[in-house]
């Protein structure tokens, strides 16, 4: 039997040295990779980073300290934080309407979720212009009722909505519909009512997916141009988030604050992809650790 | 607590899940619903236990009617196929929920929650495992949790929902012995799901048998195994020989079988089926009357019994069980002719076709 054994792994370790390529193959394919990956993702980062500091650390906290980039920087912190609490909400009845139930509809809702992905950011923009601009359907009643919307801080909190959402739904809906509804069940039968099932049992489950969905969701609220760009109409220090103002300075010729700035968004950026490693690594590990199927004792 | 369905009919679309089913359950009775999947026993249980609501009919609690309260308000535990544990709470938070999630009024303190949940896991025989998350246990031990858990609450009613089906036979053996022990010392009214005869018979005080929404037959293990009263009842609960014939004149007649059959004392014929279990027939070398020739086409022996299967000149195979010793009496081998004639035949008239 141990003999048996023995060759058997031999036999499998001769045959993974089969399948190895060359040496030289190998070094080449990585070199490959690794030149790519410093040309395209590092080299880039690395010169927002270096442009940003090239006159100094003066320059650098000045032009982030300039009114302009710190109300940029106030926008966008508050889109985002009015567009993911929305979004958070919008994507949990979402995933709990097509997770739990069968209702008509479902796969169109499915697939309307997906729009925002589809559909190319400016048009998301052009569509609110034209609904709430001076011109458009909703524009003679909003503008008798004294509401900006259009080249105001709503539409960019809308525009940033529009974009954003569905990176929620989509994370939990295919977590929530693996856990299925016995859980849920469960706790009922033993007493629990509905916010108590909610708060004990869902959101604990879907705990994970929800938070690498909020990490990709805010990463594109704050980063979004296109939407927000049409909506916007750039007015300086009130209705300018940081992509935009980044665009105006580097339209000035103002290079090194521009790099400043992103320098900004760029750490917010990292930051975020850090969190989201940690939280797929978690993520990973209850998934693992919760198989559909019981295993036989 | 007794429970008393009647006239219970639910449908999903067009299809039947329940047909008009009645069956009561009394005080500390263990009940088992048995049937093929599909039908109807899970759901009944599921409307018992409030999860799903019938679209006619009546569910009793002690006379009460339940179905106006809400699940969290009957009293029920349930323990689920797949055990539904809380993936991310341990053993001990899993047992504790029910007591947790109480009003402030009713809940336990802390210390009482402790006692409480480390007793029910003493029952259950895991009280070193309570700071186990459900993935790091084997499904039998997940099995005992989802049953203190169920518990815990002090129900007045355990309902179980194929509550060994996804465990080896071993483990299976082993829980339903304890299932028992437990039942008789707590004296909990339990219904209890299966589609394993099985199951069924060894555990349950009463038998309910189940088919395509309606109740083919309510009665003890017993009954259910002698007296079966419909012929799904026969074919579920284990391997049976057909013969196919007529009944006439206080006779059934299955080709050269004669048995009598006094509830048909007419000389108009009716078509009927008869039903012998392979244990039921006799085999020996002489004809004794009221039986058939047939040609041994296999011998098997599994421990002390012997079994074979025997073909007949109409080509109709048919499974027949020997205790050992009676088969060393005949000895036959495959290919000699033995006579096969049934001790025991359940006869049953088929309707007259339209």
């Amino acid at each position: 039997m141990a003999g048996y054994v023995h060759s058997h792994a031999a036999h499998r370790s001769r045959r993974g040295g089969h399948l190895t390529e060359p040496p030289l193959v190998r070094i080449l394919l990585i070199a490959v990779a690794l030149g790519f990956l410093f040309l395209f993702l590092v080299l880039p980062l690395a010169t927002v980073f270096i442009e940003a500091f090239a006159s100094g650390t003066e320059a650098y906290f000045a032009a982030i300290r300039e009114p302009d980039a710190m109300a940029a920087l106030k926008l966008t912190l508050i889109a985002a934080a009015i567009a993911v609490p929305a979004n958070l909400l919008f994507g949990l009845c979402a995933g709990w309407a097509i997770a739990k139930f069968d209702f008509r509809g479902k796969q169109l809702l499915t697939t309307l979720i997906d729009l925002p992905f589809a559909v190319s950011p400016v048009i998301a923009g052009m569509v609110f212009v034209l609904l709430f601009g001076r011109q458009g359907m909703l524009g003679p009643w909003l503008s008798d009722h004294d509401i900006r919307i259009v080249f105001a801080v709503p539409g960019i909190v809308l525009a940033t909505i529009f974009v954003s959402f569905p990176f929620i739904a989509r994370e939990i809906i295919p977590v929530m519909e693996a856990a299925g509804s016995q859980e849920e069940e469960a706790a009922r039968v033993l007493g629990a009512g509905g916010f108590q099932t909610l708060f004990r049992v869902t959101l604990p489950n879907i705990k994970w997916g929800l938070l690498y969905g909020v990490i990709l969701c805010t990463a594109r609220a704050m980063g979004e141009f296109g939407a927000v760009s049409v909506v916007s109409g750039k007015i300086r220090g009130v209705t300018n988030t940081l992509p935009l103002h980044v665009e105006i300075l580097y339209n000035e010729y103002a290079f090194q604050a521009a790099f400043a700035v992103s320098s900004l968004l760029a750490f917010l950026a990292i930051v975020t992809l850090i969190v989201k490693t940690l939280v797929e690594g978690r993520l990973g590990a209850t998934v693992d650790a919760a198989p559909v199927v019981p295993p036989p004792s | 607590m007794s429970i008393q369905v009647s006239h219970l009919t639910k449908r999903y679309g067009g299809f039947v899940a329940l047909n008009d089913v009645s069956f009561t359950v009394q005080q500390g009775e263990l009940l088992a619903l048995l049937g093929p999947s599909g039908s109807g026993k899970t759901t009944l249980l599921r409307i018992i236990a409030g999860l799903e609501r019938a679209d006619a009919g009546s569910v009793l609690f002690d006379g009460d009617d339940a179905v106006r309260r809400d699940p969290k308000d009957r009293g029920v535990g349930f323990v689920f196929q797949h055990y539904a544990l809380f993936r991310h709470m341990t053993v001990f938070e899993n047992v504790a929920f029910g007591l947790r999630v109480r009003p402030r009024a009713q809940r336990p303190a802390e210390a009482d929650i402790r006692r409480r949940v480390n007793d029910l896991l003493a029952l259950v025989q895991l009280d070193y495992l309570g700071d186990r998350y459900p993935s790091q246990l084997s499904g039998g031990q997940r099995q005992r949790v989802a049953l203190a858990r169920a518990l815990a609450v002090e129900p007045k009613v355990l309902l179980l929902d194929e509550p060994f089906g996804a465990l080896d036979a071993k483990v299976r053996q082993e829980l339903r012995r304890w299932l028992r022990r437990l039942h008789a010392e707590i004296h909990l009214t339990s219904v209890f799901v299966t589609h394993d005869q099985e199951e069924a018979l060894e555990l349950a005080n009463r038998v309910v048998v189940m088919n395509e929404g309606r109740i083919e037959q309510d009665g003890t293990p017993e009954d259910v195994v002698e007296h079966p009263a419909t012929p799904f009842v026969v074919n579920f609960l284990g391997q049976v020989n057909i013969f196919h014939g007529r009944v006439q004149d206080g006779q059934a007649l299955f080709g050269p079988m004669a048995v009598a059959f006094p509830e048909h004392p007419h000389t108009e014929a009716r078509t009927a089926a008869g039903y012998s279990r392979p244990h039921e027939l006799a085999v020996s070398r002489t004809d004794e009357g009221g039986g058939l020739w047939a040609i041994v086409t296999d011998v098997r022996v599994s421990g002390a019994i012997v079994k074979m299967e025997v073909t007949d000149d109409q080509r109709q195979p048919m499974q027949v069980e020997l205790g050992r010793e009676q088969y060393e009496q005949i000895r036959a081998i495959i290919g000699e002719k033995v006579y096969v004639k049934p001790r025991k035949v359940r006869v049953f008239m088929e309707d007259p076709s339209p």
